[in-house]
């Protein structure tokens, strides 16, 4: 098992590695500069501040310096925003995103496995139909349409809740609903499918033959198998709705790090777009990490030797 | 049966996220009133502000809070951009020409770390933003003073030898490099905004573009409120500032601002009685919120100009005569009415009304015949022959329509095909500076309230002409008027320079701008200004 999970975590430290020199080309690459805008600099002022930001060395340097930094956890200054580093605005943004991210799935498991599992045991009856059609619904339904609709039902129709912001508990219900509703959907298909797959074996035949009650097939010999493609699918899922969540930041107006992923895109703030890209980067690295650990755990067909 | 269990348990949860939304909270009180009756505005803000050092900003959203924090020798004026309002200065003489001017400063003002409010501050915040090494993208509005632009430039390293200096603690001298009437207005735009130089000296230093003085812990600032909360892409908190010498006349006991960027987002924030007032209006509401809202959607001029560059370096654009076709075969009054419908004013010329003194130009018209005439002087009957160009926007679904409605004018008049193309904003910028575009469109906010801050763009090598035009006379009457010793002089200099550009037309104008945003009615003293600024202090809410 040890030996699984450093060669896993050297083949992540290659990836992260990757990604890092990949978007520092693109990044470089990209035309528009961070102190670019509607009214023109003068040539020497961009080359004094090109310099402050160091921009004007040739740039395997920048990538070398970068690189040492980025190591130590030192990511720069933004070269947009003044007096704050990316390390700052990840601190202050990356534990909104958490929080979001955490009730979020909270939601979307606490309403999917159920509803799949529901699914399968009761397939084809109403009980899989609606779970399952509203899923269907769910997976269709973008969060840039859900979202609006709650706002509209229980923000300016009702009045019961706010509309935006993240200034308290209230404040989080619609958005956690937005996001994990979405997410819920997929783990409701997911669970179903890993269900009905367990459902169909012949072992499950054998147990039933042998007069073994229905409950204890769900649960003692089916459930553990039957939430594999849950499980697999959660490592992204907890990644994507941690810093990806940028629609549903966007339509509640909350400060977490999905905004910051597009302004920085837009605004060319190089420091950050890299800071953002490695956090994000090893939060599917680390997820998928735990996620494939707990697969084998749960899964012994699964060898973790080779 | 554990099968009963969970679907009781989904039903739960279902049922508990309902019972949240529904009953639970009751009906909300609403932000606005709740504010309202604290005195605290709320106000839409569009974007994160980057900075809030008046040496280092450019951005709108930025300039709306500086407002609040620091004042200038001149304020801006509650209902009348044109005129100037004492701020720190409370007198002023000038000398005949206009080059020298004397400020006497008032004796109560004050920064919030209790220093005094002293000439030596002006001087010290002025060569700040004029040193090379800050880099300060504003310092070029400086350079009316003598000498500024050589410092800046690093051809003098002295700044004694620059045209600003203090007599004494309340007497402040200003020696311009020429003759200018309305450096007063000019001095109301943040470059000219002083700094506290011990707190500036305390975290970094005259010349540190990453200075701590100017986040939310060392802020330090002499205007009607003073900062007190700054979550970042959430709000920004400022409080009524006691010390302020003109404390009495600031009604509001705070105002938040709230970066919300998505117009969308915006606008449901206001919906839901989060905010008094917005930054924008999602335009294709305009016309629905005409009828349900006409007494909280505010419409106003705004001084600015949207237009199309042309790039004059490259067939068949460098045929005036293509230029003019183009311009004359532009029906302004559909494009206001039907496409942008924000009560937008057609363009006759570049410079925008509401400029005192400055009659604006009806040199540019709708003129299908002689367009066609034009058209086939240049060589192209009907369109014939109509080289393949296209039209550059930065993404925009509003700029879109207008350009496909411009496409089809086009198409319909001349006969020629035109294409469409966007880019993102800055590869746009980029496009458009490198001349690397054939038609580009464009806008122009006004810095000051002078036709100055239009027609300077367009001399030779200046970074905004961006459309390789160049032309000895224009170039000369702009310096004249630079230089012109009276007022009427240069007014009649620069109506002469804007007639030769109307005459050439590297620059095509379509409608002046106009600000369009919802208001909260209890908002008072809140008055229609060109440049869009209003001094907080006169801002109140009423609470019935």
């Amino acid at each position: 098992m040890l030996k699984f999970v450093l060669s896993r975590f050297l083949q992540g430290l290659l990836v992260l590695l990757a990604i890092y020199a990949l978007t520092f080309v693109l990044v470089a690459l990209t035309p528009g500069s961070p102190f670019s805008s509607e009214r023109a600099i003068r040539p020497e002022i961009l080359a004094q501040i090109e310099s402050f930001y160091g921009f004007d060395k040739p740039p395997l340097e920048r990538f070398w310096t970068s690189l040492t930094n980025a190591i130590q956890g030192e990511f720069g200054p933004s070269a947009v925003y003044a007096n704050r580093s990316v390390t700052d605005i990840i601190g202050e943004a990356f534990p909104v995103s958490i929080q979001l991210g955490a009730i979020s799935l909270l939601v979307a498991l606490g309403i999917g496995i159920p509803a799949g599992i529901l699914a399968a045991v009761k397939r084809n009856t109403w009980l899989d139909y609606l779970p399952m059609s509203a899923s269907m619904v769910g997976i269709c339904l973008p969060t840039f349409v859900l979202g609006p609709i709650l706002v509209l039902i229980f923000g300016i129709i009702l009045q019961t809740l706010p509309v935006s912001g993240w200034f308290g508990p209230e404040y989080m219900i619609l958005p956690a609903a937005t996001l994990g509703l979405f997410y819920a959907a997929y783990f409701a298909r997911l669970t179903r499918g890993g269900m009905l797959e367990m459902l169909n074996q012949d072992f499950v035949r054998t147990a039933r033959a042998k007069g073994v009650p229905e409950s204890t097939i769900i649960w003692k010999h089916c459930l553990k198998g039957g939430l594999i493609p849950a499980i697999t699918y959660l490592g992204p899922a907890t990644a994507g709705i941690i810093s990806g969540s940028f629609v549903v930041e966007t339509i509640f107006q909350i400060p977490g790090l999905g905004q910051w992923f597009v302004q920085a895109a837009l605004n060319r703030d190089d420091f950050l777009i890299l800071g953002l890209t490695v956090l994000f980067a090893s939060l599917i690295v680390v997820m998928n990490l735990l996620v494939d650990i707990i697969q084998v755990a749960l899964n012994p067909r699964l060898k973790y030797e080779k | 049966m554990p099968s009963t269990f969970w679907m009781k348990l989904t039903f739960l949860i279902a049922m508990g996220f309902l019972a949240l939304g529904v009953t639970a909270c009751g009906e909300r009180e609403r932000d606005v009133d709740t504010a309202a009756a604290e005195g605290i505005l709320l106000m839409g803000n569009g974007g994160e502000p980057r900075s809030l050092d008046p040496h280092l900003v450019t951005g709108v959203p930025e300039n709306r809070i500086i407002q609040a924090l620091i004042e200038g020798l001149i304020a801006y004026h509650p209902d009348d951009d044109t005129l100037p309002e004492p701020g720190i200065a409370e007198s002023w003489e000038h000398n005949e020409d206009y080059t020298v001017w004397t400020f006497n400063l008032r004796e109560d003002a004050q920064w919030t770390n209790g220093d005094p409010v002293v000439a030596g501050d002006f001087v010290y915040s002025w060569e700040r933003i004029l040193s090379p090494a800050l880099g300060a993208e504003y310092a070029e509005m400086l350079y009316v003073i003598n000498n500024a632009e050589a410092f800046h430039q690093g051809e003098i390293d002295d700044f004694s030898q620059v045209g600003v200096r203090a007599i004494d603690d309340r007497t402040l001298e200003v020696q311009l490099k020429g003759p200018t009437p309305h450096f007063l207005l000019m001095l109301k735009h943040y470059s000219f905004y002083p700094v506290n130089p011990r707190v500036v000296e305390e975290h970094g230093g005259m010349t540190d573009r990453q200075s701590g003085w100017s986040t939310v812990e060392n802020y330090v600032g002499n205007g009607p409120f003073r900062l007190t909360h700054w979550s970042t892409n959430e709000v920004l908190e400022v409080e009524k500032n006691p010390d302020y010498w003109d404390a009495d006349t600031v009604q509001l006991n705070g105002i938040r601002f709230f970066p919300i960027e998505n117009v969308n987002t915006e606008f449901t924030a206001f919906q839901g009685g989060r905010l008094h007032v917005t930054n924008v209006v999602p335009a294709d509401r305009i016309p629905s919120l005409r009828e349900q809202m006409p007494d909280q959607l505010i419409i106003e001029p705004y001084l600015g100009s949207y237009f199309y560059r042309l790039n004059v370096t490259r067939e068949p654009f460098d045929d005036p005569r293509v230029r003019e076709a183009l311009a004359l075969a532009i029906d302004r009054s559909l494009i206001v009415e039907r496409v942008t419908q924000g009560g937008q004013a057609v363009a006759t010329g570049f410079v925008p009304e509401g400029i005192t003194g400055y009659q604006p130009t009806d040199a540019v018209g709708h003129d299908p015949e002689r367009a066609q005439a034009l058209l086939a002087q240049a060589g192209y009957p009907g369109g014939q022959g109509f080289p393949e160009t296209e039209i550059l926007i930065n993404t925009s679904e509003n700029h879109r329509k207008v350009a496909e409605a411009i496409q089809a004018m086009w198409r319909e008049t001349l006969g020629i095909e035109v294409g469409i193309y966007n880019q993102e904003w800055k590869v746009y910028l980029d496009s458009q500076s490198s001349l690397d575009y054939d038609i580009s469109r464009s806008g122009w906010i006004a810095d000051y309230v002078h036709p100055m801050t239009f027609l300077e763009l367009f001399t030779t090598g200046n970074g905004n002409n961006d459309t390789g035009w160049s032309n000895t006379q224009y170039d000369r009457l702009i310096r004249q008027a630079q230089a012109a010793t009276t007022e009427d002089q240069r007014i009649d200099l620069l109506t002469q320079a804007e007639g030769i550009l109307m005459e050439d037309l590297p620059v095509v104008p379509i409608y002046w701008y106009t600000r369009v945003y919802m208001r909260d009615p209890r908002v008072q003293g809140w008055n229609a200004k060109i440049l869009d600024y209003r001094p907080y202090k006169y801002v109140s809410l009423s609470t019935s």
